[in-house]
């Protein structure tokens, strides 16, 4: 029989739907090869009863005609939704021991269409980096490695055990969140296919808050049309969440027409930067050209405060996420040290349950907030967020896609960037000002740099319109013929 | 701007985060790293600019103010490291 675990979601819905085979093989195929790929340490919580149970009654669903969009599928679950009686930890030690009581929004509706659980995936603690090196449960590993190097690579962030599992066939897709890139820059590191929605598309409710103005879920899978259905299945209306748009989910897979000509694709002249790495902007012009050949026409666009967006990201959100996280306390859930008194006891515990990015953030963001710098940070940065979303509107007048390179450079190895907060902030120059926004982005597997490891493009869309952004996606993922697979050097 | 010492404490004890007296130079230096940088958004000129409060264009809804839900206080505690008979138990606050 054919490695099941090589399988897009797409190919193995139609497999189950032709008697192929059953959810319970395809889910054994993952759970051993979740199980032989542990040096990854890709996730936290492994379920694999919960994902046997989930096949055997999707098979039964199936064998009665009534097969959801994702019925079958095993998929890792990012570790920041919550599971009901599945622990939830954020990837911080602050959330120790910590069971929802409840289902998250996006993963009940994942449920509710017939994915699988295979297990909780890790990540960056609080979904705070770009490289998963800041997660309590250590770090996760990129199945890619420079040719002829075993040093290992980082994943990317913050969702990096999301990316992991699907790159090394672990799980065939998984949940990511984006809040300024946590979804496609790992995606672009891992080379896979990662779509950030636009927000309020996906319900935030019973997802652990990060920057709540930000923070937007979205599908990590293997091919665009994975990511489509995948979507479909997340999205939709949610009165639990204010900022939930009540609108249709469209039949995101019909967008899939191959057919891109007369679509006006943008380039944006400022993310052209200073000492570009050369791969990347050959990159770049190799997506021009794939667009031009599919017959869409190339506009050149300007976005002039580009250069802005990370500096107001690394004010709005770590403002918001001072004012999400003042929930760990030591009360409520998870860890408590005790102190001298209460006051003390909220300091000890918030001390030793968070690691030092996180705290780095929580001081940026209270100095932001606190009483005599409010304007000159918050309330400045929240102007120039307007701003840097004016830019788009403006030239999404004119052209109905962006397109970008997703990361300023392929995966970088471990400690390489760790010391180095603004080294590492730079990560999410590209993928930022669309978050800032509020747009969907996805990011595309596109080609291997001169070492070996994968790189992505981005594409842009205006707000809802995820179709085109599929459409264009689709074209650019049959163009660039992305084959390639890391070796599996990892399977023990 | 630049964070001395004795703001980085007063910073920490408004976020409630233990910071050791000997760390409080080095964190001193991290931030204002990171806040010399942010400093380039004075560069963009912002008069008569309004600050974007909402990502979507949308109106917030109205609903009817009803009780919809509740009564689970035992699911509610149920993850508290320390409580008693359906509440949360903290150290003794009024002497």
């Amino acid at each position: 029989m054919t490695d099941l675990t090589k399988l897009t979601v797409s190919a193995a819905l139609d497999g189950m739907a032709a008697g192929d085979f059953s959810s319970r093989e395809l889910t054994a195929a993952h759970i051993t090869a979740m199980e032989a790929s542990n040096v990854l340490n890709a996730f936290i919580t492994k379920t694999p009863e919960v994902a046997v149970e989930a096949a055997t009654a999707s098979d039964a669903r199936r064998a009665k005609g009534e097969a959801g969009l994702m019925d079958g599928i095993p998929i890792a679950m990012k570790d920041l939704f919550c599971t009901k009686g599945v622990q939830t930890t954020a990837a911080s030690h602050i959330l120790d021991g910590f069971t929802p009581k409840y289902e998250s929004t996006v993963s009940g509706n994942l449920w509710a269409e017939g994915a699988v659980m295979l297990g909780k995936a890790n990540l960056d603690e609080f979904a705070m980096g770009s490289s998963n090196e800041t997660s309590f449960y250590g770090n996760v590993i990129n199945p890619w490695r420079r040719t002829g190097d075993d040093h290992p690579m980082v994943p990317g962030g913050s969702s990096g055990g999301s990316a992991s599992s699907v790159a090394s066939f672990s799980a065939m897709a998984a949940t990511g969140t984006d809040t300024g890139g946590s979804i496609r820059q790992p995606a672009s590191f891992v080379g896979i296919v990662g779509m950030k929605p636009t927000y309020g598309r996906c319900s935030r409710w019973g997802v652990v808050a990060f920057a709540s103005s930000l923070d937007q879920a979205g599908p990590m899978t293997r091919s665009v049309r994975d990511s489509a259905i995948m979507l479909e299945a997340m999205a939709g209306f949610d009165p639990k969440d204010s900022t939930s748009v009540d609108m249709p989910v469209p039949d995101f897979q019909s967008a899939l027409s191959g057919d891109i000509r007369g679509l006006r694709i943008g380039i944006p002249k400022e993310y052209q930067l200073d000492g570009m790495n050369p791969e990347i902007q050959a990159l770049w012009d190799q997506g021009i050209d794939w667009m031009k050949a599919a017959g869409a026409e190339i506009v050149n666009i300007s976005l002039p405060n580009t250069k802005y967006a990370l500096p107001a990201y690394y004010i709005i959100a770590p403002a918001e996420a001072s004012s999400n996280l003042a929930r760990y306390d030591g009360v409520r859930f998870g860890l408590r040290v005790e102190g001298e008194d209460l006051n003390d006891m909220y300091a000890s515990t918030r001390a030793e349950g968070f690691g030092d990015e996180v705290k780095r953030r929580l001081l940026i963001g209270t100095y932001a907030l606190s009483a005599g710098y409010y304007d000159a940070y918050y309330l400045k940065a929240q102007k120039v967020r307007t701003r840097i979303a004016d830019d788009f509107k403006q030239a999404f007048q004119n052209i109905d896609a962006i397109l970008t390179p997703t990361t300023p450079s392929a995966a970088f190895g471990f400690g390489e960037k760790s010391d180095d907060p603004l080294a590492m902030y730079l990560n999410d120059v590209f993928t930022v000002p669309a978050s800032l926004a509020g747009l969907p982005g996805i990011s595309v597997p596109a080609g291997l740099s001169a070492d070996g490891l994968p790189l992505g493009l981005q594409v842009l869309a205006k707000p809802f319109d995820e179709e085109t952004l599929f459409k264009v996606a689709g074209v650019l993922e049959t163009a660039a013929e992305f084959t390639a697979t890391p070796d599996d050097w990892w399977r023990g | 701007m630049s964070l001395d010492k004795a703001t980085v404490a007063k910073v920490a004890n408004l976020a409630r985060i233990k910071v050791e007296e000997k760390d409080l130079d080095h964190l001193a230096d991290e931030l204002n790293n990171i806040l010399g940088w942010i400093e380039q958004l004075g560069e963009v000129e912002t008069d008569n600019v309004e600050p974007m409060t909402s990502v979507a264009d949308m109106q917030m809804r109205w609903r009817a103010d009803q009780v919809t839900d509740g009564g689970y206080a035992d699911d509610v505690v149920a993850n508290a490291p320390s409580g008693e008979d359906g509440f949360f138990s903290v150290p003794k606050v009024i002497e």
